[in-house]
């Protein structure tokens, strides 16, 4: 159990039934009156947010919340489905759960599923991934305005902004967090 | 002489001007209470018994306490005949840290005989204004972007009315479903001193902690708080006078307490025997901390003291 001096932002917790991360945290006490805990809450599973204020002697329950490895496999219908590495048992996680590491994942790629109670409610992904660019406006010589950037497809459907010198056909890694080109890669 | 060592090197560069701001902040609070015939005081820092509070807990040392407060030797001294006292000095209080709050802080603290809090407040406005003045700030105070007028008189609000003004809650159903303190926190507090410098006063009687009821409406006592760009700064109120009901909330703080396994204090029984002898009088609390946050235009408490626990 955690107590109210416990809380900080990023902590996990269990509140009727579902997982909730602190997003923000306040720690405020009136002139002689009682502590104070103002939180801003996540769930963690539906992605709505919530303000609330609690009390020294408020108790939480920690959101039993652990990542394991797991390589995707296939999209079926509105839904992702992952391989465990160590027991190879399938799991599913919803559109919705898997949001914008859609735009990431290609096929047999190793990722972290995010299981509270032993149920997947999300992913996260490596920070770098390589992806192939499938279609790009060829490159215009003389083209030479440095920083000019051009929209390109990769192989999983996104769109990534890239400089104009990238052409079809190349590998370019990307960072999965922000969204953006890094690099070329060779091979 | 060794280098400083380069984490601290960089660590003073951005504190130094804050530092140097306190210096001036609290000599000149010194020279205007001198200048006013106080006499500066010290009191024990280490004692047997604080004054049971309901929401303020002493971190103990050894077999005794750190004060939260000197209120209770500093009010022994008043009754043994000093009229006009302050002091600056450490508190400590348990498990306070956040934006706005450090387990160990600095006081002001004065007392004045035959003055009420009324007076007290008039004073307190003074005293301030001096102090910004030797600090650079003559008319205004920006803070979070905003002019705080400093123009004197101050404004004075009653709780009631700030209630009925701010909150969607009236002030009587806080008080019946005790949430006096989120209401307050959330919809008062952010209102107050935001255009000039605001002091709220007439508590209700329930929170009186050590003022004296009002003798007109007994449903308020004689207290009343700072406040300045929304930071409470100081707590004042005419002293209580009466050891018998100073016993009787002292006992109900301490069965409060006691529910909430906080540790049990000895009765303050030597502080009670002189309150017999106070002579009317009122008091006020003033945080030097968070004055130097709103003087250096921020709201993180860190910014404004040399090392913080987590520094150390």
């Amino acid at each position: 159990m955690y107590t109210a001096s416990d809380l900080r932002k990023g902590l996990r917790l269990k509140i009727d039934g579902d997982p909730y991360v602190i997003t923000e945290f306040n720690f405020v006490k009136p002139g002689k009156g009682q502590a104070l805990y103002r939180t801003k809450l996540k769930n963690m599973i539906n992605g709505n947010q919530f303000e609330r204020t609690f009390r020294s002697v408020d108790n939480f329950e920690p959101a039993d919340l652990r990542e394991k490895k797991m390589q995707y496999l296939y999209k079926e219908g509105d839904k992702y489905c992952f391989m465990d590495n160590e027991n190879y048992e399938q799991v599913y996680l919803t559109e919705t759960q898997v949001d914008e590491a859609v735009n990431y994942m290609t096929d047999n790629i190793e990722v972290e599923i995010l299981l509270f109670e032993d149920r997947p409610i999300g992913i996260s992904l490596p920070n770098f991934v390589e992806l192939i660019v499938t279609e790009a406006e060829p490159w215009a010589k003389g083209d030479t305005v440095s920083g000019a950037t051009k929209p390109v497809k990769v192989q999983t459907g996104a769109t990534i902004l890239v400089p104009t010198f990238v052409s079809e056909g190349e590998k370019i890694r990307i960072d999965t967090r922000t969204g953006e080109y890094l690099t070329r890669v060779k091979g | 002489m060794n280098a400083p060592h380069q984490d601290d090197y960089f660590y003073l560069a951005r504190k130094s001007q804050a530092m140097r701001m306190r210096a001036r902040l609290i000599q000149s609070i010194r020279s205007f209470f001198i200048q006013q015939d106080f006499l500066e005081v010290e009191t024990p820092v280490r004692i047997p018994s604080p004054a049971p509070e309901e929401h303020i807990e002493a971190i103990p040392s050894g077999s005794w306490f750190l004060q939260t407060s000197p209120e209770l030797c500093m009010k022994r001294l008043l009754a043994a005949g000093c009229p006009r006292i302050f002091q600056i000095c450490k508190c400590f209080r348990a498990d306070e840290r956040g934006g706005k709050h450090l387990p160990e802080f600095t006081m002001l603290e004065w007392y004045v005989v035959q003055f009420d809090y009324h007076d007290l407040m008039d004073q307190c406005e003074a005293m301030l204004l001096a102090a910004f003045r030797s600090v650079g700030y003559h008319q205004d105070i920006t803070w979070q972007n905003k002019k705080i007028n400093l123009a004197a008189p101050w404004e004075r609000i009653t709780v009631a009315d700030a209630f009925a003004r701010y909150s969607p809650v009236s002030l009587s159903e806080t008080l019946n479903r005790i949430i006096f303190d989120e209401t307050l926190v959330q919809y008062i507090e952010p209102r107050l001193g935001i255009s000039r410098p605001t002091f709220l006063y007439d508590y209700p009687a329930e929170l009186a902690a050590l003022a004296r009821i009002k003798k007109s409406d007994p449903s308020v006592a004689e207290r009343f708080e700072l406040y300045i760009g929304g930071l409470e700064l100081a707590n004042g109120f005419s002293e209580l006078t009466d050891a018998a009901e100073q016993r009787r909330r002292f006992e109900k703080a301490s069965g409060v307490r006691a529910a909430k396994n906080w540790h049990c204090y000895p009765m303050p029984e030597k502080f009670l025997t002189t309150l017999e002898h106070l002579p009317p009088s009122a008091g006020i609390a003033l945080g030097i901390d968070r004055t130097m946050m709103l003087l250096a235009n921020t709201t993180r408490i860190d910014d404004i003291t040399t090392f913080t626990p987590e520094d150390l």
